[in-house]
């Protein structure tokens, strides 16, 4: 198989093809940030996420949110003002670095929303802890990332570890399972929830069954029939709705009609798309991220929708809210008068405030102190919020 | 183990020749040109997409709106069928054209052609991700880097049922389609003046020269008939996923080439047999050990394979093939 080696130097061109082609592009709108005196008239923070990439589809809500916190606190004439500036990683840890080594040499940032994905975290997260400068993302989730021991790394939101077995309880209890059958597509993501929910299934003893799926491939039928016989309660996939959706509608047309139930990457609209037809009707979708467009789970959530609806004429998607925390804990910390990174940190670690999605406060690691899980149903082309995990009822 | 070999064998046989008669229809593309040019055009695997995007294209366009059952699916598939080959069999010729002519006119090394091939798949694929699929199919906003979907327009049911052995529509459909398009090229190329041309020029291109074999027309052909393959494959691949992507060539392009080095490249019949046989143990493999292990399984066999035997199963290749 000789022949065959030329297939795998496609692959690595096409990877470092789209790493040329991927320069950065973040704005610069060249405003100069006073820092001499007690108290600068403005300071940067900044957004760091895969803008205009592949996946920019869950990082452009988050920036949207931010973007809105900023603003309606510019719009009260405060003493210090507040500029984010947008670094547009694409998702990739190699010109994450390069975007953070510019923040903070460049640009000079307090702090920063972001990045957005566990991948260039894990890249960028050293950088910030050399520079000292405090980082909170809205949709990192990786469970290692609470775990180095970074003292100026946070995030607004709970990680797999919680997300993970927020659903396994959920599928053990709402659909009182006696056996679960548990998919993932081998990607760190996926193949991390999958092991979640399948500890925290076994600890509630129930049987577990897996299978493992080629995110690259189209034909899952192998899969397929393994679930087929196997006469299980549930089915959960741990992987991205790219995948989940052709899986679903495999399933489904091969005649299983099991609950299909998945995690935060497959929290998009194109889990219906992908799944075709009412394929994905009933599909129960877990996050640790509050999207709740209507506004039924709190007062707050029900301003912040009004509010973003207004703004950007869409209603706000997965992670906007969470956009809007981790910003609003940044600017708490510069309405107490806390304009340098080190001050801000100390800040952020006493900080203990209302938000949208729940009560803002970092433990010692970083991790949001509350962690709750929400879970979304499908119907037809989009998802709604169910309810909390602990306590949300499938109709 | 084994007690799951025997309850998934017929579903795993089934779905393994569905998959395996898509391998063996993209097969013949390689295995062609390869039989007349010594060449491997990697570039193939995005002929196939081309096939699943023009069909893709063309099922929205029409605007089925409910699922097709019957007469109206089989219509509804050899009309897609008909557009991708066409477009395929293009994109072939216009490739050949493009990324070969050039370099064959100039007696450039087999080795640059490869490259060529393979800068000109890389070059479609992102062509296609960049801007064809997005303006293709209106989506500024989700670019072309995301699976695209059909309508649904495949009514799914069973077409054979006796006991454990059941056989969808579809899949039924697929296998058939591709023994028959096999059946009528092996026919073709055995039969006809083109056919004779094809096998005296992969026997020797010198001696046919002489004998009045124009090569080029030959050439261009030979790239025709192997995109138009590789269409129909895209329509069947269509009818069963009902979704495409500018990536789909990759993996599958991978398989098909493998299925024609196992069945014996250069050899026609051994398309169709190494591209069963493929699916047959990807399906096996993967009830066996778990489907994580499907390639690793089915590349071993091929290793196996050619071990033994290093011109493939069936090893004869087009040049000696018989009129």
């Amino acid at each position: 198989m000789r022949r065959a080696f030329p297939r795998g130097l496609v692959a690595a061109a096409a990877a470092s093809a789209l790493v040329l082609s991927a320069c950065g592009n973040s704005d610069d709108n060249g405003g100069g940030g006073d820092s001499g005196g007690s108290q600068p008239a403005s300071v940067k923070l900044g957004f760091m996420g895969d803008l205009t990439g592949e996946n920019s589809g869950i990082v452009i809500p988050p920036k949207n949110g931010a973007q809105m916190a900023i603003d309606e606190y510019n719009a009260t004439n405060p003493a210090t003002k507040i500029e984010l500036k947008t670094y547009d990683s694409q998702g990739v840890p190699e010109q994450a670095t390069a975007l953070a080594q510019q923040a903070l040499n460049t640009d000079k940032i307090v702090g920063l929303i972001g990045p957005a994905f566990s991948g260039e975290s894990q890249q960028v997260g050293p950088i910030l802890e050399e520079g000292e400068i405090p980082s909170i993302s809205a949709s990192a989730t990786n469970a290692t990332l609470a775990e180095k021991g970074w003292k100026y790394w946070h995030r607004i939101l709970p990680g797999d570890r919680i997300q993970g077995t927020g659903i396994g309880e959920f599928i053990s209890r709402a659909f009182t399972a006696k056996k679960v059958f548990v998919i993932h597509d081998n990607q760190d993501y996926s193949k991390g929830i999958a092991d979640f929910v399948t500890a925290a299934l076994k600890d509630k003893g129930v049987t577990v069954e897996t299978d493992v799926i080629d995110p690259k491939a189209s034909d899952y039928s192998s899969t397929v029939n393994k679930v087929k016989p196997a006469n299980a309660d549930a089915i959960f996939y741990g992987g991205y709705y790219a995948q989940a959706g052709p899986l679903l509608k495999q399933l489904r047309e091969a005649g299983v009609k099991t609950r299909f139930l998945s995690g935060d990457g497959s929290l998009d609209a194109g889990l219906a798309k992908g799944a075709g037809g009412t394929n994905a009707d009933g599909a129960v979708v877990g996050c640790p991220c509050l999207v709740d467009p209507t506004g039924v789970s709190n007062e707050a959530s029900k301003k912040f929708s009004e509010a973003y609806k207004a703004k950007y004429k869409t209603a706000p998607a997965i992670y906007s809210a969470e956009g809007y925390d981790a910003a609003s804990a940044f600017i708490a910390a510069i309405k107490a008068g806390k304009t340098t990174p080190k001050d801000i940190n100390t800040f952020l670690s006493t900080l203990d405030q209302p938000g949208v999605t729940k009560q803002i406060k970092f433990g010692p690691n970083g991790e949001p102190a509350g962690g709750d899980v929400f879970v979304y149903l499908f119907k037809g082309p989009n998802y709604t919020l169910l309810g909390n995990s602990k306590d949300a009822k499938v109709g | 183990m084994f007690s799951n070999f025997v309850n998934q064998f017929w579903p795993a046989t089934v779905d393994g020749l569905s998959l395996g008669a898509i391998y063996a229809l993209v097969a013949l593309g390689y295995t062609m040109v390869y039989g007349v040019l010594r060449l491997i055009n990697f570039a193939h695997s995005e002929i196939f997409m081309i096939g699943t995007v023009a069909a893709l294209f063309t099922v929205t366009k029409i605007g089925v709106s409910a699922p097709l059952a019957g007469f109206s699916l089989l219509g509804m598939l050899v009309l897609l069928a008909v557009v991708s080959a066409v477009v395929s069999g293009g994109a072939a010729v216009v490739l050949e054209y493009v990324a070969y002519r050039p370099l064959r006119r100039r007696g450039a090394s087999r080795l640059a052609a490869l490259i060529s091939a393979i800068g000109a798949s890389l070059f479609l694929q992102q062509l296609f991700a960049l801007t064809v699929i997005p303006r293709l199919f209106d989506r500024p906003q989700e670019g072309g880097r995301l699976p695209v979907q059909s309508p649904n327009w495949v009514e799914r049911s069973d077409a054979i049922s006796i006991g454990d052995f059941v056989v969808r529509n579809d899949k039924l459909l697929i296998v058939i389609a591709a023994v028959l398009m096999m059946l009528g090229l092996d026919q073709f190329v055995r039969r006809t003046k083109l056919g004779r041309g094809i096998r005296a020029t992969a026997q020797d291109p010198e001696t046919a020269v002489l004998m009045g074999v124009n090569i080029d027309r030959i050439v261009t052909a030979t790239f025709a008939i192997g995109g138009a393959m590789a269409g129909v494959a895209a329509a069947l691949y269509l009818m069963r996923f009902e979704s495409t992507n500018y990536f789909v060539g990759f993996l599958l392009g991978i398989k098909a080439f493998t299925a024609a080095v196992l069945g014996g490249i250069g050899n026609l019949r051994g398309a169709l047999v190494g591209g069963f046989l493929l699916g047959l143990i990807e399906l096996y493999g993967s009830v066996l050990f778990g489907s994580e292990w499907r390639d690793v399984v089915a590349f071993s066999v091929l290793v196996l394979v050619l071990m033994f035997r290093p011109s493939g199963i069936l090893g004869e290749s087009l040049q000696r093939a018989r009129a």
